[in-house]
């Protein structure tokens, strides 16, 4: 076996774990690599701009990158955290239009693309990919719903500020301590916007982040906060 | 004692997401298996919370009135 083909063969192995190569023979795998462009990343290093063109999907072979949007104040709000064998950059790329969200790696990252013509002409040649590729989207729908629902109707902010006075202690260390994750199972959200409401509470002036400690500064504006949504 | 994240090292799998997005150095795979060093330069980011796909890392927070 040449070197060459030893490759082949780690990278056909590599497209069984994509999605949206799921279920494709060796052979078919073997008539896609062709099409596959490597590129490693840098922890932060910003792999596609929010409004910008972009013409590949990206699938993460290892590493991890997040999807996010900026605000004109600056504010990013994480969309997603894209995670090994997962893809990204598919939205633009099946729509021709601007990237709706940046993504930047979190950690150094391995990525293989292909190119929106090679996509075109896999999903020609490859029904199955056709029908990967619509599971992946509609799972992507799915959590962008949640999350606009989280968004939109749901006074999250109102609701941590309760959870914080529930579990306010005098830091003696005599009360539970609150992971964001678990703050987010209680609210009823993603661990996103635990983040996000966090931040908001600490510029209203209500908390401040003192490292590992949510300090309550003022009491009352919680408890006026908490009271909206008793 | 400094707090640090906490370690659930039967939930670890050895990926070390962890320690690639660790911007002070505070986590490290000693033969795959996750180990927390104590240091001042954790800031309490909790991107290794965030990133850690098997949930064997967290960083729960104190909260306290002031």
């Amino acid at each position: 076996m040449s070197p060459g083909s030893g490759i082949m063969a780690a990278e056909i192995e590599i497209l069984k774990s994509i999605s949206y190569f799921s279920g494709l023979s060796t052979e078919e795998l073997n008539s896609i690599t062709k099409f596959i462009s490597k590129k490693t990343t840098e922890r932060g290093e910003i792999i596609l701009l929010e409004g910008e063109p972009s013409v590949e999907v990206y699938f993460i072979v290892s590493g991890a990158v997040k999807l996010f949007k900026t605000s004109a104040e600056g504010k990013e709000q994480i969309l997603n955290i894209v995670r090994q064998w997962e893809s990204f950059g598919d939205v633009a790329v099946f729509d021709g239009a601007l990237n709706p969200a940046g993504a930047q790696a979190m950690v150094p990252t391995m990525l293989y693309s292909i190119r929106r013509n090679d996509i075109e002409a896999i999903l020609r040649e490859h029904p199955q990919v056709s029908r990967n590729v619509i599971q992946v989207l509609v799972s992507q729908v799915r959590h962008s719903m949640s999350l606009v629902e989280d968004l939109s109707f749901k006074h999250v902010i109102d609701r941590v500020a309760k959870i914080l006075l529930e579990y306010a202690g005098d830091g003696s260390g005599n009360r539970p301590r609150l992971t964001q994750q678990e703050m987010a199972a209680m609210v009823g959200t993603a661990r996103e916007m635990i983040g996000r409401s966090l931040k908001s509470l600490e510029e209203e002036g209500v908390i401040r982040l003192d490292r590992h400690r949510v300090v309550i500064t003022d009491n009352e504006a919680l408890k006026e906060l908490a009271g909206a949504n008793a | 004692m400094l707090d640090m994240p906490r370690i659930e090292i039967e939930k670890c799998n050895g990926c070390g997401l962890c320690v690639g997005v660790c911007r002070c150095g505070a986590l490290v795979l000693i033969e795959s298996v996750i180990s927390i060093i104590t240091t001042y330069e954790c800031h309490w980011c909790t991107d290794c919370e965030l990133i850690c796909p098997t949930g064997a890392i967290t960083c729960p927070f104190e909260i306290v009135i002031e």
